[in-house]
Order: structure tokens, then C-alpha cells, then sequence
């Protein structure tokens, strides 16, 4: 295990290992997870990994894109859309992820524990 | 209570009375019991010539014609009807069958003519109506080097054409003047018999068939001629015209027309009113229509009769438009300039081989009619304009489409028929375009326009222009453009990434839709490895791990195994693979060996192990070339003409790794029994005793579709040659995820287009689809060892981040039938009741 548990955030990689427009799976140790993404401009955001619709963990192999300006990342399953600021899918407002607290510390990337 | 239509005859008239009641009688008010002679269920006769580019009976059967899913329908083949008791309201069938009916419809068509000329009843002698027809001429076609056609009309042409196709010559027979007596003048007839000959049949008009000659055994020998000549044929097809089949209409004592024909009213219905009769075998007001649109009518008539309804028959429309042997003919309305005081204005061009006239009334200002030969571009707008001012000069209305001027859908009044097959008329289709139909196929769902013969598809489009409404082509909100610009946008600008594509061409950051699009365009273009720099974020899942995810968020691992053929050895190590890793195993159809619920951190071991034994990425993941299925081919099989297994590898190999706008599958049959299933395949190839037949357009999904013949006995090379051409001009000018099927139905002209394009070289740029096919091929580099050479790539291999070697906790599995299988999370399994 690589990651260190801090009080309230933890560490999940170095920015390098998050290139824009891509998004990463972080484990956490309550055996969470959590999809880290950047956008093209530097923005970090972070949601559930799970999909809820196909019941798999795997939001953050999604392709990162934006929907009239909002920036989205599409499930890899069925491609529905889901805001990366509120978790919303945009395909059907009755689902939506939870978004956690994502930052850059020192070029490492940190997401809050939820 | 419900009550019982029986229908005599399931051609495609008595099938429209089927389908018109099924989507009207929204009460269950009648089942229906349909009685049949011949053994194919309803198909297409007006494309009965069609078959012989496929031999498949399917490819002509009418949509639904089955009746499978629909209990109100009883459909009895191979079982004509022989009496009908019309006080008992009772039929009875060849076989015995008694069904008591409410309403009983006639729809029993016509029989072929055979003019009573001697030896007309020969071995050897046929006729041309149905699917059997065919394959009694396909049979006799094998032993003749000529074939007579007796009859010079749009029959005896259709079935000249299916000579032609069989590699026969073919001579045709004609007691008029001219050819298409009926719908051409001599002007025309003219033209079309000069186009005609241009394809080798030879044409005899103004004479008869005196005599049919046959030799001791009976068999025919030849024909002899009115004019003293003689023809040397074992093969004669009559398709002088046909009757209609009153026969049991007679027996029952029903009244008919003078010329034959069950005597109908403006009701359809037959001097007994509770038997309609519709179609070819009917005589409303004395006339007998041999076209299918009339046939149409009357369906829907008697339908709205069964439910209440007081529908009349109108006036027939009797135009037709037809492709024969590649040549346009086309006539509608007052062709003939009969009407008193008719002027016509004739246009023709013997250089271009054209003839066209409008027929104009005494004054010049109302449509009447017109023919044309050797280009029907403007049928599409000519025909709605009988009966209606004249909306510009006759040489405006006659110029080539697309020639400018001031016409268009604007010049026709609201009550022209755009849709002659559906009688939809311009206000209706107008109407439909103001309640939001925006494309064609909306106007097709919702006014039903434009899904019978399909001639006024062109018209559709330019109504919708006409009407502002914009044919979106945009890709997606990021890019204006469609796949098929945006790939010349890549190619003549040499940019190569997504970044700049989407900088200089589209807006915003792109989408799921766009990314791929714009990844698979620059894998077409020899740009780099697939998970290259920014192309790995444009990749979708399964090209980003080069693996197929499945629903519990692991992969399968796939590898390719060429044509099928693949060693022991290799077999022993896939299932070593399989089994250190518990991979659910299972071969595929298209004879490949799938190994599912591989991990995302497993991927990069499991290939390793596979990629040093000597597999490569079987592409089960990318809309790209799968597989080439074969059979074994002459090397083991006893009916194996060429050895499929040979040439299926060689093409897996040729054309592995190349991207597409949808996945490609590609199949070779060593013998025309087909064990490769080559026809479903979007390219297929079947061996004759000489070569190979090429057929391209085939395909499984949602909507399956035999492939349609390209090119017949081909040698290997010109095989190849014709293959890199059709998949590289499908990779450059297809839709995002569009088959190769419907990217041949949407181009302009089909199926002849595209031969032109890629066998006859009509726009000059083979040599260069070549090239880039040839550029493909030697830059090929497997994807999966250009994965495990780098690190940087290797590393995104992992199922955290932050923990690289733990697998995804939220995977598991349970045994079935000896193998491990995923257990879903919140995924509703499908109830069984």
C-alpha cells in the first residue's frame, strides 16, 4: 500500500500519473473507491467509482469530455454522462454518483475522506 | 366477437391487406387466416430480378412476413385453395383444410402467358413469375450458351437481365415494333433498344414466335422466327405478359370482367359482398392493373371496408419507374400523348444515350404525362405534376437533376402525390415536416412515404431543405462535420492529435462520440500506437485497455487466431493461460477462443505469457478487423473447390489492426455450400470452379443482411485488389458506427455505385485507396507488444492508483458448469416466469 492516511484527505497519486483528460481508481482503506479525474485545463474532480446503472466499478475508465460546457465523464458501460462537478447524469437526473473533495497538495494529488 | 378474414394467396398485395388490418383494426375486431400456393412466404416480386444477385430467398421476403410473433395470424404455405363455398362462408384447401370465414379476400394474383405456340410446353421452356421460376431457369442456364426471351416488355427485359447475369446470351423476342410497347413510344423504344444491345442482348422486334423445336427426347432445340430465322437454344423463358387468375373466382360463380379478372365495384368487392378480390386478379371498372402500386390501393380499400369504413377506389396510378439492365425507363400519366389536342415535347440526346418527353395539354398549361429513357432524374419531381400547372418550361422540367433552374418540390401543389406507392401527398408530408419530423427516415415512420419503391427519397430530402429544415450532419455538439469530412479534414491537413483537430475544426473539449471518431481516424492514418500520448484518453474502454470489458467491469482476452486454423501447441498454451489465471473459457463464433474475467491488472501478465508464445491482439476490442472465418476448404473437404483456409489467413493478416467506422468481419467459403457463412460477413468470398465470387455488405446485428454479389470469378490477386479498395473507401467515407450494409444502402446509386467506384475505377482514385491499403500493411505492429515494450503504458495497467497491485475488491465470482463466472452487483437478472 502506497497510501498514507492523513486526518482528512488522502493522498491518491502524483499529478503526473493523472494526465488531463484521463481519470484513475483510488482504493481507499474502508475499501471504497473513488474516481479521480483531470480535465484539459489543470481541474481536478472526483466521484464514486461505481456505476451505478451497470453496478460495476468503473467510472474512472470513462472518456472525459464536456456537455455544453459542463465538464462530463461518459460511463464506459452504457456512456451515460455524468457531471464531474455534482455527480449528476445528465442522461437521467433520477441517478447520480456522490462528488467528494478533490485538491492538489504540492503537485500530489488528495481526495477528502467522505 | 371477433371475426374471420380469410385471404386466398400471400403475394405482396394479399400481405398489404394483412399489414394494413394489423395496424388499423386497434380492437382486435378480426383474426386472419391466410392460405398460400407457393411455398416462400410473401416476398417481393417486383424484385423477383433481384435474386439472381443472390440466390436467397430471404433477401426478398417482405418485413414480417412470417407472422411469427402475431397469434391473431394463421399463415398456411404450400396449400392453394380449391373451392369456396359462399353460402356456408367456407373455403377448402388442396390438402383438406376447411376454415369457415366472415370476409374472404381473393388476392390470388396472375399466371404467366404463354402464347399457344407450337412446342411451348417443352423441356426446357419457361416462365418468369416466382422464386421456383428462377431456379428452373438457374438450373437450365448451366447447359446453354443462348436463351431466347419470348416477350420485349418490362418482364421479358427482367428476365433478359437474368440471362445476362447467368452468363447467357441472351436473344429477345418481340411482336411489337419496339420494346416496353406499353410504356415507351418509338422515340423512346428507340433509345432504350440502342442502350440495350450495348450489353449484349440481342434484340428481334416485329416478329413472332413461330414455333418452338425440340428433338426426339423433348427437349427444346431452338426457335424459329417469323421472319424465317432460327435461333440454337435449349433454353426459352415466355414472359410475354400475364392473365389474371380468376379461375376459382369462376368456379364459384363470381362475375368477371370482360377481359377477365374478378369483377369488383369502387369497394373491391365481388358480385358476392362478402368476397373483395384485390391485386392482379381483380377487374375494377372493367381494368386489370398489373402494377403493384393499383394493388396497394385496393387493399386499403377492403380494409377500411372490414372496419366500418366506406373507402372507394380511386383513379390508379399506373406510372412506373424501373432499372433495367441498368438503363432508366420511366413513364407516368398520359405518356402516349392521347388525350385530345396533347402537345409533347421530346428531348434527345442519341449521344447521351437519353430520350425524354412531356406531355402538355392543347394550351400548354397542365402536366399530362411523360417518359423517360436512360436518365429518370426527374421523375421524382415530373410525376406529382399530372393533373397540375405547369410550374416552368418544359426544358427546365426536363433538365438533368441537379441542373438548376427554378424547379423544385416548391413547384408542386399541396395534393400531388410525392409517395405514389403510399399516395402521400406533398401537404401531407408537409404537415409531418411542421410537427417535427426532421429526417427521412422520420417521414418514412411517420407518413410511410418513401418506404415502398424508394424513387421518392430524393424528393423527400428536397422537401425537408425546402422547408428550412437543416439535415443535421453533425457528428456531435464538438464538430459540424460528419466521419466521413472530418477524415479528409485529418488527411489533407496532416494534423495529428485531438488537441489541435478540435482547436481548428470543432469546439468545446470533446465528447465520448467525437474522441473515438477522431481516435480511429488517426489509427487509420498511420498515427502511432493507439495509446500513444493524448490518443489513450480518446480511446473508449476497450481500445484504452485493448480488451472488451464486460458487465462486471473485467475484461476478455482474446487472440487472434488466423482463419480459425490454429496448432496444437498453441491450443495447449491458451488453456495453460486460461487456467493459471481461472479465465472463464469459451470458443466464439467466429472461430475464436474468448477468455473472460481477466482483471485490469492481469491483462499486461496474461499477454505477455501470450504475446512471447506468438499470438497477437485478436482486435476483439476495436471497431476493427475481427476475424476471417473459413471452412477447411480443398485441402480436406471432398466438395472444396479452392482452399479457403489459405486465403481466409492471408486476408486476417492483411488487414489485422485496420481501423474502421464500425467492426469487420470477413468470411471464405471453399465451395459454394457456404460452411464459412461468408454472405453474413461484411466482405465474403466464395469459390467457384474458376475463381472467386466477391460479396460485400453482409452482416449479423440488429438487423441481419446477406451481403449482395460484387464481382463474379475473380482471381486471387484481383481479389485482393478489389478487398483493400471496398474497405478502404469504406474506413474513408462511412458514418460513425455504420456497417458496411447500411453505408452501401445510403450511398447514391448502391450497390452500382459502389462497383463503379471500385471495380470500373469511375472516380480515379483506386491507386490511391490501394496505396493506403498497401501503407497498412507494412505499418502493422502489433498492439499488445507495443504495450508490454513500454513501461509508461504498462503502468496504466492497474486497478488503483494508489494500490497497483490489488485487484478490484469489488469483483467475484462463482462456479458454473465447472468454470468461474462473475457475480453481479445491483445488475437485475432477467426474470424467468
Amino acid at each position: 500500500m502506497t497510501a498514507v492516511l492523513e486526518p482528512t484527505w488522502v493522498n491518491v497519486c502524483a499529478l503526473r500519473m493523472l494526465p488531463p483528460e484521463h481519470g484513475v481508481a483510488v482504493l481507499l482503506p474502508s475499501g471504497e473507491q473513488i474516481a479521480v479525474f483531470r480535465t484539459q485545463d489543470d481541474e481536478l474532480f472526483a466521484l464514486d467509482n461505481l456505476d451505478p446503472v451497470s453496478g460495476a466499478a468503473v467510472l474512472s475508465r470513462g472518456i472525459v469530455g464536456d456537455r455544453a460546457g459542463r465538464p462530463v465523464v461518459s460511463s464506459p458501460m452504457h456512456k451515460q454522462a455524468f457531471d464531474l462537478r455534482t455527480g449528476r447524469c445528465l442522461d437521467d437526473p433520477t441517478i447520480f454518483v456522490r462528488a467528494h473533495p478533490v485538491r492538489l497538495v504540492a503537485e500530489t494529488v488528495q481526495v477528502g475522506r467522505p | 366477437m371477433t371475426r374471420t378474414l380469410v385471404i386466398v394467396g400471400n403475394g405482396m398485395v394479399g400481405h398489404r391487406v394483412v399489414q394494413a388490418l394489423r395496424d388499423r383494426d386497434v380492437t382486435g375486431a378480426w383474426r386472419v387466416v391466410i392460405l398460400a400456393e407457393e411455398s416462400h412466404p410473401a416476398y417481393d416480386r417486383v424484385a423477383l430480378s433481384s435474386y439472381v444477385d443472390s440466390w436467397c430467398p430471404e433477401a426478398l421476403r417482405l418485413p414480417g412476413a412470417e407472422f411469427t410473433e402475431d397469434e391473431t395470424v394463421e399463415l398456411r404455405l404450400g396449400d392453394p385453395v380449391t373451392d369456396v363455398d359462399p353460402a356456408a362462408r367456407t373455403v377448402t384447401t388442396s390438402s383438406g383444410v376447411v376454415r369457415s370465414y366472415d370476409a374472404l379476400v381473393l388476392a390470388t394474383g396472375s399466371r404467366p402467358f404463354v402464347p399457344p405456340v407450337p412446342g411451348h410446353d417443352l423441356a426446357g421452356c419457361h416462365v418468369y413469375r416466382t422464386i421456383d421460376d428462377l431456379d428452373g431457369i438457374r438450373a437450365a442456364a448451366r447447359h446453354a450458351d443462348d436463351g431466347v426471351v419470348v416477350g420485349g416488355g418490362l418482364l421479358g427485359l427482367e428476365a433478359a437481365n437474368a440471362l445476362r447475369q447467368l452468363g447467357v446470351r441472351p436473344h429477345v423476342v418481340e411482336l411489337a415494333p419496339r420494346l416496353m410497347p406499353l410504356q415507351v413510344d418509338e422515340g423512346g423504344g428507340a433509345v432504350l433498344r440502342g442502350r440495350i444491345e450495348r450489353l449484349g442482348v440481342t434484340v428481334h422486334t416485329g416478329v413472332a414466335t413461330q414455333e418452338v423445336a425440340g428433338s426426339a427426347d423433348g427437349t427444346v432445340t431452338g426457335v424459329r422466327l417469323s421472319d424465317g430465322s432460327r435461333i440454337d437454344t435449349p433454353l426459352v423463358v415466355f414472359a410475354a405478359g400475364v392473365r389474371p387468375r380468376d379461375d376459382l373466382a369462376r368456379r364459384v360463380g363470381l362475375a368477371v370482367g370482360e377481359r377477365g379478372g374478378v369483377a369488383v365495384d369502387a369497394n373491391c368487392r365481388t358480385s358476392e359482398p362478402s368476397i373483395f378480390a384485390v391485386g392482379e386478379c381483380a377487374s375494377a371498372a372493367g381494368r386489370v392493373y398489373g402494377l403493384v402500386g393499383p394493388g396497394y390501393a385496393m387493399a386499403e380499400v377492403v380494409v377500411d371496408q372490414l372496419l366500418g369504413g366506406a373507402a372507394e377506389l380511386g383513379a390508379a396510378d399506373t406510372s412506373t419507374k424501373l432499372k433495367l439492365l441498368g438503363v432508366d425507363v420511366a413513364s407516368f400519366g398520359d405518356a402516349h400523348a392521347q388525350s385530345p389536342g396533347a402537345l409533347a415535347v421530346v428531348h434527345h440526346d442519341p449521344v447521351a444515350g437519353t430520350y425524354k418527353k412531356l406531355v402538355v395539354s392543347d394550351d400548354a398549361t397542365t402536366v399530362l404525362g411523360g417518359m423517360l429513357v436512360g436518365d429518370a432524374g426527374a421523375y421524382g419531381l415530373l410525376r406529382p405534376l399530372v393533373g397540375a400547372a405547369l410550374p416552368a418550361t418544359p426544358d427546365q422540367l426536363l433538365a438533368p437533376e441537379g441542373g438548376g433552374g427554378p424547379v423544385g418540390p416548391a413547384a408542386l401543389p399541396d395534393s400531388a402525390q410525392v409517395c405514389s406507392c403510399h399516395a402521400v401527398t406533398k401537404g401531407a408530408l408537409n404537415a409531418a415536416i411542421d410537427d417535427g419530423c426532421a429526417d427521412v427516415p422520420a417521414l418514412k415512420s411517420c407518413t410511410r412515404a418513401g418506404s415502398g419503391c424508394g424513387s421518392c427519397v430524393p424528393m423527400l430530402k428536397r422537401m425537408l431543405a425546402a422547408r428550412g429544415v437543416e439535415q443535421s450532419r453533425a457528428l456531435c455538439e464538438h464538430f459540424e462535420h460528419t466521419r466521413a469530412e472530418l477524415f479528409e479534414i485529418v488527411r489533407s491537413t496532416g494534423l495529428r492529435t485531438f488537441s489541435d483537430l478540435i482547436a481548428r475544426h470543432g469546439r468545446g473539449r470533446g465528447c465520448d462520440v467525437c474522441k473515438p471518431v477522431a481516435a480511429s481516424i488517426l489509427a487509420s492514418l498511420g498515427g502511432g500506437h493507439v495509446l500513444d500520448g493524448e490518443q489513450a484518453g480518446l480511446q473508449d474502454t476497450n481500445d484504452r485497455y485493448l480488451a472488451n470489458i464486460q458487465r462486471n467491469g473485467t475484461y476478455s482476452v482474446v487472440p487472434r487466431i488466423p482463419g480459425g486454423e490454429i496448432t496444437p501447441d498453441r491450443l495447449l498454451l491458451i488453456a495453460q493461460v486460461a487456467q493459471d489465471f481461472g479465465l472463464y473459457t469459451k470458443i466464439t463464433g467466429a472461430q475464436r477462443i474468448d477468455l473472460l474475467g481477466a482483471t485490469v491488472d492481469q491483462l499486461p501478465r496474461i499477454w505477455r505469457r501470450l504475446v512471447e508464445a506468438g499470438f497477437e491482439s485478436g482486435h476483439a476490442y476495436g471497431k476493427a478487423l475481427r476475424a476471417v472465418k473459413s471452412c477447411v476448404g480443398s485441402t480436406w473437404c471432398r466438395f472444396g473447390v479452392q482452399d479457403s483456409v489459405s486465403l481466409a489467413v492471408d486476408l486476417e493478416l492483411r488487414y489485422r489492426g485496420l481501423r474502421a467506422p464500425h467492426k469487420i468481419k470477413a468470411g471464405v467459403s471453399g465451395c459454394a455450400r457456404e460452411c464459412a457463412e461468408a454472405r453474413g460477413k461484411d466482405v465474403g468470398v466464395i469459390a467457384t470452379d474458376s475463381g472467386w465470387n466477391l460479396y460485400v455488405g453482409g452482416n449479423g446485428g440488429f438487423t441481419p443482411r446477406h451481403a449482395e454479389l460484387l464481382v463474379t470469378d475473380v482471381d486471387t490477386d484481383t481479389l485482393v485488389r478489389l478487398i483493400d479498395r471496398f474497405l478502404m473507401f469504406y474506413v474513408r467515407t462511412a458514418d460513425r458506427l455504420q456497417r458496411t450494409a447500411a453505408w452501401i444502402e445510403a450511398m447514391e446509386g448502391g450497390l452500382d455505385h459502389l462497383r463503379a467506384v471500385i471495380v470500373d475505377d469511375s472516380l480515379g482514385i483506386c491507386a490511391d485507396l490501394e496505396a493506403a491499403m498497401a501503407a497498412h500493411v507494412t505499418d502493422y505492429v502489433d498492439e499488445w507488444r507495443g504495450v508490454l515494450d513500454d513501461p509508461e503504458k504498462l503502468a496504466r495497467f492497474s486497478s488503483f492508483v494508489n494500490a497497483p497491485g490489488t485487484p478490484d475488491p469489488s469483483i467475484s465470482f462463482r462456479e458454473e458448469r465447472g468454470q468461474r463466472v462473475p457475480v453481479l452487483l445491483g445488475v437485475p437478472e432477467v426474470k424467468s416466469r
